[in-house]
């Protein structure tokens, strides 16, 4: 029997331990240094990885830009998160199914959604919801936690196929303090499902910072609770995020169940377009740090070129054709042409009961009845 | 002292004076405090009122809703934010089955005075699930009130009702009217009595019954069809959903022979409907017409590109009261 003292020494063991085993993971240093061997990420991949976080940093910035223009709706920008992003969905398998939030669109976009459906969907279009034929990828879960869920029902479904493919869930750190997050773990843990939980820690909900999101001092450690593999790598080293969820998914695939993987990183931006930063937080001063002491894209550029696996020219050429699929995307969007009100009756049911039918020959005739 | 303020700034000023006036009230929410709210309903009053009684909160609507009970059970007032209605699905469990029956399991014993204020409705390009208008979900409740301004004055005095009931309100505010228009609003404490709508507009030949953003898209309908026909439409501004006015909703009937709603909801099984059947009940042999509801469509409220067609318009009012009238 422990005495009560027994009880206080190993509870200050134990967090102690909490501290090391959920140390922040890095391999790929701010400098472009690594911490260690990385032979097994093949140089292709790196130049991969680069490219995707070139990409959607530029389509990022752009979508800020037409946002500021009107010509697309409220925006959540993830500049800053590239390498959580860029590097978990590099590590799926085409199969996969993946669910997203808003924020997400970085790892959509390299999971293989189109970038003009991206703008789609910000500029309040039902088309931007829907993903290329054969692929798994959800629309931007807007609730917060509920999708994690369906991410474990998935796993659950191809689990009892016996089919080979994983499932993944994004979301961020406010998202832990719903009761869905707890379900969702619970329930993988329970059923050893073959799903990955990928929280991008980027230290505020909103305005709320983690100290008040959680006493807990890393969201990794709640794995514990449901006897889970819980991970926290540096979320801006896209070789540790990899890495992680490459294991995740080989663990998921083996029939091993779930992990949780913490990636810390920051937002640079405001939560959406509709708000302001400098109202909750020093913005200039660590938007600022970030970028110039921990930024994700730049270190994985610095280490390409440190081993000759980039050069100038690459990077010129790179950046040209960045800027002409961006362009291209947004026009492809822009000219969609004028949304069609009827489609919000389409896909309701199925089958279309009366009083759709009914109210979908109102609308119309309402609008002159151009589509009667 | 009497100025001109939006709904907004009203509701923080009703806010600001039920903290300054009652030690037991507390505001709890997700980005109340440092941020101000994601509308800055409640900007300032943090640094005024200090973190126990301005909390920002985890994010988590079931943890808001539910400690709020807890609050309220234990000789508190708390106002819970829930930052848009549709994120509110989280806490319904909370509201539904303990904050709506605490007071009738308990015989009496225990009541919880709380409100729950949420920004609601569609017609600011907000994105998905910004935008829905679930107001009967509440209103199907038993032990829950459902409140809904429409205007700044009726902001502040229905809000200061609101926190001071003895029961749970649901505070619905309609983010299109946030900021479309100010009007004079008293300065000090006033109350607007829950449970009683106000004609906005008299007329005779016809009642329109709206509430939220709704109420000033049937007013410009009933003025352009007055200059239009010289038809006269009553306006009646609901404020309260539940329980219902049904006197001045009756009186108005039985005046006009003839009656409209007018809601953003979904049309089936909206507030409509059971207006519709109040005025069946009361006022049947009155009726010149039937009674038309015009509404949003039965389809999840679209994205934004297409939400003007998604909610009632001028143009379909118009064609209600004349279908109605002309019957």
């Amino acid at each position: 029997m422990l005495t009560e003292n027994d009880r206080a020494q190993l509870w200050m063991q134990m967090k102690a331990h909490s501290d090391r085993l959920f140390e922040e993971i890095q391999v790929l240093k701010p400098d472009g240094e690594v911490t260690g061997p990385v032979d097994d990420i093949s140089p292709d991949v790196m130049r991969e990885m680069y490219r995707w976080m070139v990409l959607v940093r530029a389509f990022d910035r752009k979508c800020v830009i037409l946002q500021r223009q009107g010509r697309i709706g409220t925006y959540a920008p993830f500049e800053g998160q590239e390498a959580a992003q860029v590097g978990s969905a590099l590590a799926l398998a085409p199969e996969d199914w993946m669910f997203p939030t808003y924020r997400d669109h970085a790892a959509a976009m390299v999971h293989g959604q189109p970038l003009a459906t991206v703008v789609l969907y910000w500029m309040g279009r039902m088309e931007g919801c829907v993903c290329p034929p054969g692929k798994h990828i959800l629309p931007p879960c807007v609730p917060i936690a509920t999708h994690l869920l369906h991410a474990a029902g998935a796993a659950w479904a191809a689990k009892w196929r016996g089919e080979p493919m994983v499932a993944i869930a994004y979301f961020g750190d406010g998202a832990t303090s719903e009761g869905d997050f707890h379900e969702a773990l619970n329930f993988a843990g329970v059923f050893q499902l073959p799903v990955i939980f990928l929280c991008q820690n980027n230290g505020y909900a909103i305005s709320v910072p983690f100290s008040r999101q959680s006493a807990s001092r890393t969201i990794a450690q709640r794995a514990v609770a449901y006897d889970i593999p819980g991970v926290r790598v540096d979320g801006n080293d896209v070789f540790a995020v990899y890495r992680a969820v490459r294991q995740a998914r080989e663990r998921a695939a083996a029939g091993l169940g779930p992990t949780l993987i913490e990636a810390v990183t920051f937002r640079y931006g405001a939560h959406t377009t509709a708000d302001d930063p400098t109202r909750y937080r020093d913005q200039q001063r660590l938007s600022d740090e970030w970028r110039t002491q921990r930024d994700p894209v730049t270190r994985l550029r610095l280490y390409l070129e440190r081993h000759d696996l980039w050069d100038a020219r690459q990077e010129e050429a790179w950046q040209a054709e960045v800027a002409s699929r961006v362009d291209a995307a947004v026009q492809e969007a822009m000219a969609a042409g004028p949304a069609d009100p009827l489609a919000m009756f389409d896909h309701v049911y199925a089958d279309e009961p009366w009083h759709l039918a009914e109210q979908r020959r109102e609308l119309a005739t309402a609008r002159g009845g151009a589509h009667a | 002292m009497s100025r001109e303020l939006t709904m907004l700034q009203a509701i923080q000023e009703a806010l600001d004076l039920k903290l300054a006036d009652d030690e037991r009230v507390v505001l709890l929410g997700e980005d109340i405090g440092v941020n101000g709210g994601v509308f800055r309903a409640t900007d300032g009053l943090l640094a005024k009122y200090g973190e126990k009684r301005v909390i920002d909160t985890p994010l988590a609507e079931s943890g808001i809703i539910g400690t709020a009970i807890g609050m309220a059970l234990n000789g508190m007032v708390p106002v819970a934010e829930i930052q848009f209605l549709a994120f509110i699905f989280p806490g319904l469990e909370q509201l539904l089955s303990h904050a709506a029956r605490m007071r009738h399991r308990t015989r009496g014993q225990f009541g919880v005075p709380m409100v729950i204020r949420t920004p609601y409705g569609a017609g600011i390009r907000g994105p998905e699930l910004h935008s829905e208008s679930v107001e009967a979900f509440f209103a199907h409740t038993p032990g829950l009130k459902v409140v809904v301004p429409s205007s700044p004055y009726d902001a502040k005095g229905l809000l200061i009702s609101a926190i001071e009931d003895p029961d749970p309100v649901v505070f619905l505010e309609p983010t299109r009217i946030y900021r479309a228009f100010r009007e004079e609003v008293p300065g000090g404490l006033y109350r607007v009595p829950l449970g009683q709508a106000k004609v906005v507009r008299e007329g005779e030949d016809l009642s329109i019954f709206a509430w939220g953003s709704m109420l000033r898209t049937a007013l410009r309908a009933a003025e352009q069809i007055e200059q239009e026909r010289g038809w006269r439409c009553e306006v009646i501004d609901l404020r309260t959903l539940y329980p219902l006015d049904r006197e001045t909703i009756i009186t108005s009937v039985q005046k006009t022979g003839r009656a409209l709603v007018v809601h953003e909801a979904h049309k089936t099984a909206g507030l409509g409907a059971e207006i519709i059947s109040l005025i069946n009940d009361e006022a049947l042999l009155y009726l010149r017409a039937p009674v038309k509801r015009i509404a949003g469509f039965d389809v999840p409220v679209p994205m934004f590109s297409v939400e003007d067609d998604y909610l009632p318009t001028e143009a379909r009012i118009r064609q209600g009261i004349e279908e109605t009238i002309l019957f």
